[in-house]
């Protein structure tokens, strides 16, 4: 794909999806993410880039709550999801996570078949009334999911035995059947061959259509391909954000220009 | 500056693939000598099991052969009417039986001379055996009956060849030096033959008067009550704590605390279960003494730290991906522990149970110490009663029998272990079917 195509594309809408006020994380005595602020827009591929350990997988993590589990990790600040403050003492972290989907850096599909594999969290959220809907939901999450046409056949075969990129693309099937309506990708296709990065990438292009996506990619290319909305952290801050050509061709921080240009990171 | 103007500081010898230096040399002898180490480390293991086996078969496996007599008899209707005319009945069926046997014997000809009395020695009651049977079929009268009898203990080991002429000092009202020669006649006249000893499976304890009719049945049933109890009691308990530990636990000082304490646990020798439970279940608690139920319970709490251990580590064994899928979909903590990390644990939380199971059946100090070495000689009535009714259990029952003096009994306590390892092997055997049904692909 020719990066210069980036400098024509826009932005769809401007409704912002998750705002981000002073977010603070500790890991203990670490502090991993510094006073970051960041608003992410809906229908829109927002990328996070930066160098190993900058806390953008971290901050990532922190949308959908996952740093709760664990111990040591301590969150200080403000997430809202249309204008609702996630850290509320009443917010149920499960609830949010059927809202704001996530899909890993290592395709982890479950040890089942590729049907309950994306069946599960239509199930445990009684997303479908009987086996009839369900299976339409598993054929329109692993259409969504871009692997439709390779699994059709053996929707009882393992999970596992898929490549992995079927693998990936099928987690991502699994993220989008519980209905979302942000997805984040932590690294999705660093475990892949590019024609597989080709592929899930391309799908990333068409989930924008319908969802907020927040994608952590350590490759600028994939950055500069696939997103709209581009933010650079470096060392826990938050040094950059805006859009994805201004960021490529022009960006304000020298910091943000040396990583682009290769000299740190 | 390009790399074929450089010359080489420090010129390296050019060393040869072929031939090996005396580096590799020494290393590749090292590396045989371990492997040597190892394979002469499985044949010593291999040569011990194998003495041991044989060893355990060798004084096991008579214990459940038995020598009867089978003896052809023929009861006609004026005998019957005579004998039950008499005063002493039974000593008139026994004369009946000693005339038949010679006569049998004669036939077949070998001639000797005997009494009622080493009869009775030999074969226990005679007469009162037959008697039992015409009066219960009194249609078998006229006709020829062909009875297996068991022969006494002594009869037994001396065709096992434990027990010789030398081994008889002198006569007494158990065995006589003549009788040697009565059951080398019956053998000469093909009377005696070996049969699988049933009763060694199905009966009970006996005293030290009968070693020969000693069966290992109750304590069996016994053992299997208690394992009953162990697996109800320290597989649930033993699995929410290791998945609470595990999964939920907030890691702090006390948590820690805990960790290190079910290991310890782990250590403490068995007898020190048994003294507690002496003292917290019969003496506090008041639960009946000698019952497999407070065997179960002390047995349980030895078993617990085996199970709670091998479960947090097959627990931990899951990959942290899967719980990050589960939760990354929206499933609760719960929901991802018991809908995909359980399942994936179970494997192992099934070996560490067995393992546990098989510790608990083998382990006799603490039932020494809340009494379930007694002697018991009857079965429980009813299921209920199986779990509160004193009875032993198969390693107690071993070694009272290993105790006694009578060279029966110590065949015995040979062939109990042999039933010992046939109850493990079928746990395991369980365990290892069970094992596969769960045991998913990644």
């Amino acid at each position: 794909m020719n990066d210069m195509r980036i400098l024509e594309r826009d932005v769809d809408t401007n409704d912002v999806k998750i705002a981000a006020k002073g977010v603070q994380v500790y890991y203990g005595d670490n502090h991993a993410i510094k006073d970051v602020d960041v608003e992410i827009d809906d229908k829109t591929v927002t990328a996070f880039i930066g160098p190993s350990g900058c806390g953008k997988s971290t901050f990532l993590r922190c949308i959908n709550r996952m740093n709760d589990t664990i111990d040591v990790c301590r969150v200080v600040g403000d997430i809202h999801i249309d204008g609702e403050d996630i850290y509320d003492a009443k917010v149920d972290p499960v609830q949010l996570r059927a809202k704001v989907g996530m899909v890993f850096q290592k395709p982890n599909p479950f040890p089942k078949s590729i049907y309950d594999n994306v069946a599960y969290g239509p199930r445990i959220h009684g997303l479908a009334k009987n086996k009839a809907e369900l299976d339409e939901l598993v054929e329109k999450s692993l259409r969504r999911g871009a692997i439709w046409d390779e699994v059709k056949d053996r929707l009882d075969a393992p999970g596992t035995g898929l490549s992995g990129g079927q693998q990936q693309r099928l987690c991502i099937a699994r993220a989008v059947a519980t209905e979302p309506e942000v997805l984040l990708m932590d690294e999705p296709c660093s475990a892949l061959d590019p024609i597989a990065t080709a592929q899930i990438e391309e799908l990333i292009d068409e989930l924008r259509q319908s969802y907020s996506v927040v994608i952590v990619t350590h490759s600028m290319q994939q950055a500069a391909r696939v997103s709209q909305k581009t933010a650079f952290f470096h060392l826990g801050n938050l040094v950059e954000y805006g859009e994805t050509g201004q960021i490529f061709t022009n960006p304000v921080d020298p910091r943000t220009e040396s990583y682009i240009t290769g000299r740190i990171g | 500056m390009t790399d074929a103007t450089m010359t080489p500081e420090s010129a390296r010898p050019s060393r040869s693939l072929i031939h090996e230096d005396a580096r590799t040399k020494k290393r590749n002898a090292s590396e045989r000598r371990f492997r040597a180490y190892g394979i002469a480390a499985i044949f010593t293991g291999l040569f011990f099991l194998v003495a041991l086996l044989a060893a355990i078969l060798s004084s096991g496996l008579p214990a459940f052969r038995q020598a009867v007599v089978e003896v052809p008899f023929t009861l006609t209707q004026e005998q019957y009417d005579a004998a039950e005319k008499a005063l002493l009945k039974t000593g008139i069926y026994t004369d009946y039986f000693v005339t038949s046997l010679t006569q049998t014997m004669e036939s077949e000809g070998v001639e000797i001379e005997f009494d009622e009395k080493a009869i009775e020695r030999l074969l226990g009651k005679v007469g009162g055996d037959l008697r039992k049977f015409y009066r219960a079929n009194e249609d078998q009268l006229e006709a020829s009956v062909s009875f297996e009898l068991a022969a006494a203990s002594r009869v037994d080991r001396y065709l096992k060849g434990t027990f010789a002429r030398e081994d008889l000092q002198s006569g007494n009202r158990f065995f006589m030096p003549e009788d040697f020669d009565l059951i080398d006649a019956m053998r000469d006249a093909g009377l005696i033959k070996q049969v699988f000893n049933w009763n060694f499976l199905t009966g009970v304890d006996t005293g030290v008067d009968n070693p020969g009719g000693a069966g290992i049945g109750a304590s069996v049933l016994g053992s299997f009550f208690m394992m009953l109890v162990v697996l109800v009691l320290s597989l649930p308990i033993g699995v929410a704590a290791s998945i609470y530990l595990e999964e939920f636990a907030p890691k702090n000082r006390f948590t820690d605390f805990i960790e290190v304490n079910i290991s310890n646990l782990a250590a403490v020798p068995s007898i020190v279960f048994g003294i507690l439970g002496l003292a917290v279940f019969i003496q506090f608690a008041h639960l009946p003494q000698s019952a497999p139920l407070v065997g179960g319970l002390v047995l349980t709490l030895m078993t617990l730290p085996t199970i709670i251990i091998s479960t947090r580590a097959s627990l931990k064994a899951v990959p942290p991906s899967i719980r990050d899928a589960a939760l990354g979909v929206g499933a609760s903590k719960m929901q991802a522990v018991f809908h995909h990390v359980l399942p994936l644990a179970a494997p192992g939380i099934l070996t560490g149970t067995i393992i546990g199971l098989a510790q608990a059946l083998g382990e006799t100090a603490p039932l020494l110490l809340i009494g379930m070495v007694g002697f018991v000689a009857r079965y429980p009535g009813t299921f209920v009663e199986g779990f509160i009714e004193p009875n032993s259990a198969v390693p107690a029952q071993i070694y009272n029998w290993a105790a006694r003096s009578d060279a029966v009994f110590t065949e015995k306590a040979w062939g109990g272990i042999i039933v010992l390892l046939l109850f493990l092997i079928t746990m395991n055997t369980i365990a290892v079917i069970l094992r596969r049904r769960f045991e998913r692909r990644w």
